[in-house]
């Protein structure tokens, strides 16, 4: 019997604009289990993000929440940074141009474990190590510009595991990068989390990577969860009419070309 | 770094500015060592034309004070003034901009009607009322430059933050657990810099006028020589002796262009960076 992380029910985000509500997220009822692997899935605007915001407690303050999450996972009220990590989408935006990647790593460590200067640079140079940044020493001094995308976002997710938090939370986080570095980035999240026991909700509209990645897939349309169940089953055999047109979507190498071979 | 430094030197704005402001700057440093005297005590006869006499190579004012001393000490003012007014307002107007961009809402109207406030009101008069009211000397000179200087950088600040405070980092750095302040200042203003930076150049020169015209209306430090001072007197001999205010009128000609083709050099050197990237 695994654990419960943490559980939503009921949970609505709405934003007030000219005197009209409009959703974001509707009555949404979800589990996290703790060591689990939930995948987010749907199309643009189906509050995928809005969801990890709220999880996250980073919605913007003219966001008003209804419903509830609990963590029974935790005994205590969850800090972000403390207990959830975020990997965002761009890892070119979600790094800081003017501080050099070691303060960056070890500002997590610094201000959570309390750690002093020699050891928050210990840590930072471990973590760097374990996103596999070639020579982590030099690293640390470094800027973002001076590297790769894929390598850039190893080091957002360093920044996002720095104070070892229970839940990791990547919106998007293979989205802007290339086959060859996606894949490698979800073999990274693959390791780190089965590594250090952490649960993981990621957010995706490539159902290819939530069937690689995830134990667990919800499927969202219109701010509202349409089906959540274990990643087999919802793949094979969908309950919903949407989850099916979304999975026949899919584009790989058995999908009907549009355009004939000019001989 | 050193590319930067080598396409500055090589735009002919900045090498010129540069060589400028280094006379100025070296005219300034070397001034005690030079003339150790009290530059406003007499050295002989009044009105000595300049290029006569070889011990005072630029000659005397009314009263026997030796021109070249008088320039060389001014010097010092001036770029006192200058330096520290744009050092005050840059700092002041970015605390002030990065505030109310990041803060928003209310925070954000109420100091950006302050800036407007300050707006309106002619830089120059600003700084006359309040020597006039407070007492002229150097400090209060400086205060009273930069309080119609900071709205320039206020307003530029608070419009890069705007911007940069949608960027993921700063979303990052929330998520990481970052108190806002923090983020503000070790996040957002570092990057909102540069082109306030930018400013300083016009900053510095308009100082530098604003402490002359404010010299040359008697309301300068009394104390020490100013080029606006120096103007200011010999403006009563203007028929007869000219060289007296044309003298330091070149200095204050010379600086302001220094400092405006030294910063035009450094806008160049940082376009061609950006451009690249």
């Amino acid at each position: 019997m695994t654990t419960t992380l943490a559980t939503l029910r009921g949970l609505s985000v709405s934003y007030r604009r000219e005197g009209a509500q409009t959703f974001a997220l509707r009555d949404v009822d979800l589990d996290i289990a703790t060591g689990g692997r939930l995948a987010i899935i749907g199309e643009s605007g189906s509050g995928k993000s809005t969801l990890a915001l709220a999880l996250a407690g980073l919605l913007p303050p003219e966001a008003s929440l209804a419903g509830t999450i609990d963590w029974p996972g935790l005994d205590h009220v969850p800090v972000a940074g403390r207990d959830i990590g975020m990997v965002f989408q761009d890892p070119g935006s979600s790094l800081n141009p003017v501080l050099t990647i070691g303060e960056q790593v070890s500002e997590g460590a610094v201000r959570h474990l309390r750690l002093g200067r020699a050891t928050a640079r210990q840590r930072a140079l471990d973590l760097l190590a374990r996103v596999r940044i070639p020579q982590p020493q030099a690293a640390l001094a470094a800027y973002p510009h001076q590297f790769s995308g894929g390598q850039r976002q190893r080091i957002a997710i360093a920044c996002a595991i720095a104070a070892s938090p229970r839940l990791l939370i990547a919106d998007e986080a293979t989205s802007a990068l290339d086959m060859i570095v996606q894949a490698e980035i979800t073999e990274l999240l693959d390791t780190l989390v089965r590594e250090d026991g952490m649960s993981l909700v990621f957010i995706t509209h490539d159902i290819a990577l939530a069937a690689k990645l995830a134990d667990r897939i919800a499927v969202f349309r219109d701010a509202t969860l349409v089906e959540v169940g274990p990643a087999r089953q919802v793949l094979a055999r969908p309950s919903q009419d949407y989850t099916r047109s979304l999975i026949a979507t899919h584009i790989d190498f058995s999908a009907p070309r549009l355009i004939d071979e000019r001989a | 770094m050193r590319r930067f430094a080598l396409r500055f030197l090589r735009s002919p704005e900045g090498m010129v500015g540069l060589v400028l402001l280094a006379c100025l700057v070296a005219m300034a440093l070397l001034a005690p060592f030079v003339f150790p005297r009290d530059p406003l005590s007499i050295v002989g006869r009044p009105l000595i034309a300049p290029f006569t006499d070889a011990s005072l190579p630029l000659g005397t004012d009314r009263l026997g004070r030796d021109v070249l001393a008088g320039l060389m000490h001014g010097a010092r003012a001036s770029l006192l003034v200058g330096v520290f007014a744009a050092l005050v307002a840059v700092a002041v107007g970015t605390v002030v901009g990065t505030v109310a961009g990041f803060a928003g809402g209310l925070i954000d109207e109420a100091l950006m009607r302050v800036v407007d406030a300050f707006q309106v009101v002619p830089a120059f008069l600003l700084a006359l009322a309040f020597v006039s009211v407070t007492g002229p000397s150097l400090p209060v000179i400086v205060f009273a430059v930069a309080l119609g200087a900071w709205t320039g950088p206020a307003r530029l600040a608070r419009a890069e933050v705007l911007s940069i405070r949608e960027r993921d980092y700063v979303a990052a750095a929330r998520a990481i657990g970052m108190h806002p302040a923090e983020i503000a200042f070790k996040e957002v203003l570092p990057n909102a810099l540069p082109p306030v930076l930018a400013l300083v150049s016009v900053i510095v020169a308009s100082a530098v006028l604003i402490e002359a015209a404010l010299s040359f209306l008697n309301l300068g430090d009394p104390n020490i020589v100013t080029w606006g001072s120096m103007i200011a007197e010999g403006r009563n001999v203007l028929r007869t002796a000219p060289f007296l205010s044309i003298v330091p009128g070149f200095g204050l000609v010379l600086t302001v262009l220094g400092v405006y083709l030294f910063g035009e050099g450094l806008v160049e050197a940082m376009a061609h960076r950006r451009g690249r990237q």
